[in-house]
Formats: C-alpha cells, sequence, structure tokens
C-alpha cells in the first residue's frame, strides 16, 4: 500500500509562506489516520494555527501535497472547496459565531447550507444542544453567552453536520479548567462515534487526559514529533 | 437567472438575519429613487414623443395641399374643380377637400383683415388630398395628373414641412434613451459599490459561511434579496414621483391648447412600460450584485 493511503489527512513535504517572507511551515510530512485522536502542540507562533487553516482548507501550501479524503486538495479546483470543507468541522479559538443569530439557528447553519429540509432541522439541532448542555439557551444571543457556552455552541456547528474530521484551535483557550475538561470530553465522545479529532492546543496537562491520543509537536514550522503511524504509515495506538 | 437549489433557508428568519442591517439602512434605495425618478422621466418624454411623432406621420405624411394661383377667378376654380375630379378617380387617394371661400376669409383674415370678400384679391384655391399610406406611388401619380391639368399649380407636401420637427423629435427621443440607458447604467455602478461595501462588513459572516461549505452561489443569493429589495424600494419612490410629475406636465399642456403640444400624449402601453421600469430596475440591481459578489469571492479560496 502507497505510504499515507489509510491516512484521512496526508501532507508531504508541505510548505507555507505568507507572502514574500520566510517559509512558516517547512517540510510538513505526517499523516493523520482515520478515526484517531490528535493534539497539535507547540509554543505560540510555531505554526499551529497556520497548519490548522491548511487543513480546514482556509489555505493552499505554496509548496507540497496534501491530500484529504483521498483527493489532491491543493489543486482541487475551487468549485469543489464547499463540498469538502462541509466534511470538515472547524472549531476556532475566537468561536466565530454569527452574532445575530440565536445559538440554536448558529448550530442549525451548517444544516441549512448544506441543504437538509426545514422540517428535518430541528431535532438534530435540539439533540445538539442536549449534548453540549445548552438545551435551555437554544433562543440566546451569542454576546449573551458566556465563553465556555460559546464554545460549545462552537463545537455543536462544528459537528451537526457529521464531520469526518474535526479541527480545533485552541478550543480552551478562553474557558476555565473545569469547562476545559468538559470540552475535551465532547471531542472524546465524538471521537468515540469515529470522528477523527485534531486538536491544537499550547496546553499541555489536556494532552494526558486522552490517553489514546497522538501528538503532532511542531517548532518553528517543522514537525519535531510527528504522530505514531503516519507517515510511515503504522497504524495509531488505540 | 440568479441560481436555486438549497437556499429556500435564506428567506427564513435565520437567513435573513445573517444580514442583519435593516432594510433601507443605507443611501442605496433613495439613490435608486432618484436615478428612476430620472429615468422615468426621459422614458415618459421619449414615449410621448414617439407617440406623437408617430401621430404625425400618420396624419400628415400622407397629405398634400394644391394651391392654383390663378388672378382669373373662373380659370382658377375650373382647374380647381377639374383636379378635383381627376384626383377622385385615382387610385390611393382617399379624401379630397376643397377650401371653400369661408374657410379662406377665415384664414386669410389675421393678415387681411375683415372685409377680404368684399374685395377682389386673387385668393388662391386649395385642395387638401389624403393618400391611402398602403397605396405606394400614389402621391407621386398624383402631382403628375395635377401638373398636366394645371403646370402652375404649387404642391406642399406636408411632410416636407414637418421633416425639421420629425428630425427635432427623433432626435429628442434618441437623447432620452441615452439618458435612460446612462441612469441605468448608473444605478448599476451604485449597487455595484453597495454590494462592495456589504461585503466588507459582513466580511466575518461570509468567512464563517465558507468555512461550513456555503457556495459562492448561496452567500450572493444572501446579498441580492438584500439589494433587490432596496433596489425595488428605490424604484417604486422614483417611479411614484416621476408619475406625479407627468401627470403634472400633461395637465399644462392640456392648458396651452396647441394641437402639436397635444399630440405629445402617453398612450398607456407608454404607461405600462414606465412601470415596468421599477422591476426591470430590480432585476438590473439582483444581476449587478450576484456579479460584483461572485467576482469578489472567487478571488478568496
Amino acid at each position: 500500500m502507497r505510504p499515507g493511503a489509510a491516512n484521512i489527512v496526508q501532507f508531504e513535504n508541505v510548505g507555507l509562506r505568507y507572502g514574500a517572507g520566510a517559509e512558516t511551515l517547512s517540510d510538513l510530512s505526517f499523516g493523520l489516520a482515520s478515526g484517531s485522536f490528535y493534539f497539535l502542540t507547540g509554543p505560540s507562533g510555531a505554526g499551529k494555527s497556520s497548519l490548522l487553516r491548511l487543513i480546514y482548507l482556509a489555505q493552499r501550501p505554496s509548496r507540497g501535497l496534501i491530500r484529504m479524503f483521498g483527493e489532491d486538495v491543493v489543486t482541487l479546483p475551487r468549485d469543489r472547496m464547499p463540498a469538502f470543507r462541509r466534511r470538515i468541522g472547524t472549531v476556532f479559538q475566537d468561536f466565530r459565531l454569527i452574532p445575530h443569530l440565536t445559538a440554536y439557528e448558529n448550530i442549525a447553519l451548517p444544516l441549512r447550507v448544506n441543504g437538509v429540509a426545514e422540517a428535518d432541522i430541528d431535532v438534530p439541532v435540539r439533540e445538539m444542544l442536549d449534548w453540549v448542555g445548552l438545551s435551555g439557551r437554544a433562543n440566546a444571543r451569542p454576546h449573551t453567552l458566556s465563553g465556555g457556552e460559546q464554545q460549545r455552541v462552537a463545537i455543536a456547528r462544528a459537528v451537526i453536520g457529521r464531520p469526518e474530521i474535526l479541527v480545533a484551535d485552541e478550543p480552551t483557550g478562553n474557558v476555565d479548567p473545569e469547562m476545559a475538561e468538559r470540552l475535551l470530553y465532547l471531542f472524546v465522545a465524538l471521537n468515540k462515534l469515529g470522528t477523527t479529532i485534531f486538536v491544537a492546543t499550547h496546553d499541555l496537562h489536556l494532552v494526558p487526559r486522552v490517553p489514546h491520543a497522538q501528538t503532532i509537536r511542531i517548532d518553528n514550522g517543522r514537525v519535531i514529533a510527528p504522530a505514531v503511524g503516519s507517515y510511515d504509515d503504522r497504524r495509531p495506538a488505540r | 437567472m440568479f441560481g436555486r437549489g438549497s437556499g429556500s433557508w435564506l428567506t427564513s428568519t435565520a437567513g435573513r438575519r445573517l444580514l442583519p442591517e435593516g432594510w433601507l439602512s443605507g443611501p442605496m434605495p433613495w439613490v435608486i429613487a432618484i436615478m428612476m425618478f430620472l429615468m422615468v422621466l426621459a422614458a415618459a418624454a421619449g414615449l410621448a414623443l414617439g407617440y406623437a411623432a408617430r401621430g404625425l406621420d400618420a396624419h400628415l405624411s400622407g397629405q398634400i395641399t394644391i394651391q392654383i394661383v390663378d388672378a382669373n377667378k373662373a380659370r382658377r376654380d375650373q382647374a380647381a374643380a377639374m383636379i378635383a375630379a381627376r384626383l377622385a378617380t385615382m387610385a390611393g387617394v382617399r379624401s379630397i377637400r376643397r377650401i371653400n371661400d369661408r374657410e379662406m376669409t377665415e384664414l386669410l383674415q389675421p393678415w387681411l383683415g375683415a372685409g377680404l370678400a368684399d374685395n377682389d384679391l386673387p385668393v388662391p384655391a386649395m385642395i387638401d388630398v389624403d393618400f391611402d399610406p398602403a397605396v405606394a406611388g400614389a402621391m407621386k401619380a398624383a402631382e403628375g395628373a395635377v401638373r398636366r391639368i394645371s403646370p402652375l399649380a404649387r404642391i406642399d407636401a406636408h411632410a416636407q414641412w414637418l421633416a425639421p420637427l420629425a428630425g427635432l423629435i427623433g432626435s429628442l427621443r434618441w437623447l432620452a434613451g441615452v439618458l435612460v440607458v446612462l441612469m441605468a447604467a448608473a444605478a448599476a455602478f451604485t449597487v455595484v459599490l453597495a454590494a462592495r461595501a456589504a461585503l466588507n462588513t459582513h466580511q466575518a459572516t461570509i468567512e464563517v459561511m465558507h468555512h461550513l461549505g456555503a457556495t459562492d452561489a448561496q452567500i450572493a443569493r444572501l446579498f441580492q434579496r438584500r439589494i433587490a429589495i432596496d433596489a425595488l424600494f428605490g424604484g417604486l419612490v422614483g417611479l411614484l414621483l416621476a408619475s406625479i410629475v407627468i401627470f403634472a406636465v400633461g395637465d399644462r399642456i392640456t392648458e396651452v391648447g396647441s394641437d402639436l403640444l397635444g399630440s405629445v400624449d402617453l398612450p398607456a402601453f407608454g404607461w405600462a412600460v414606465l412601470a415596468m421600469l421599477p422591476l426591470g430596475g430590480t432585476m438590473l440591481a439582483m444581476l449587478a450584485a450576484r456579479l460584483t459578489i461572485l467576482t469578489a469571492l472567487r478571488r478568496r479560496l
């Protein structure tokens, strides 16, 4: 089998440069096995967010190959991007909830974008609100929610479309330790359902909380501790 | 034309709230109202002039007036009678009317005074001839026949002296058409600017929508809807104001009592065209917004 063929995400010699500056990411080669849980760690400025932007298709690399879901996304035509993005759930550090919509409407948005009939939206959205413990805040606007509540709405929005991979950028960065623990629990629960989880964090205390998780550490834009079972095609320990 | 599919939610409450600015929140509806006001006036002028030109053409272009200038009244009357009799037998001649002495007196009274009937001033005999425009060459044949009967007869084709007026009307119609096109272009550019501003304002929402897998067409529809509402409102306001002006001007024209000015009228068809302008403007605005937004989004990943 070709190296990395079983991976949901495969990076090969990927580099990213903004404008004419130095490379922010250099020679990244790793894979993410489907259904696994990964932490992406590294100091501030190491390139974690840039790496995530490549995975959630907000950016194309300057060089190298990125395969997702078995297809080359570097040369993916722009009109096919939406279909790929619907297979990726993204949780942003700053939540990026739409302020004019209620929690319910924010969570329902991916389904509506995906053309799900209005009659088929209410049940999954209510389930998701229940799952993240916000059933009572369905009609609340983001600005009336606490940081932890906003993050849970963001997570619910990211996963309601049943993405194959969930990418989270510092999801616990703006919440207290207890809420961080609860959010991590949500990610683990989702991972048990088969979703690949990729969490960028500088909080190393989170890593041991998920014993089966793999860790990719980057520094200065380079991977210094690739995940087990990635580029060399070893399966991750679960 | 503007795309379909997975877009019904855009009309839902949540869809409408994605771009939360209220209706008529910016200057665009009012700018479009002004543009539409001017556009409707220009279009009304063009349509009315076109209607007047067609009326003049239909009434006068198939008419001639024959003047028999002969100091001898008997010869003059005889020639007039012969010409009238000859023309009556010709194909394409719809009507022949000899202007009688009383009418001639009335016509000349302003210049020659009331005593015309009492003196021997030789007044030409005049015959108005109306031709059927469907019969080609009838007027030319009639002119030949008149010349054979009375070589001194003068033949005035009404279309000849109306030509400068028809030319002026034609030029004004073109000018009105150009003004309509320029106003439409200006309105479209206004929409382009408004759409670009809206894109910048709602940058964060668009980014989130893209991350959630929204297509450019879905995002464009959000803006189209908003701009369509603003453009329709502006268009209707412009139409209403322009209609008031058109009615007022129409009343003034009627008060003047001139036959020529009176022919400048707006038929029902013209009003129907004017009523369609706001709808056309709305469609144009939606198209301009869609193209602007799709072009801008294509520059992004």
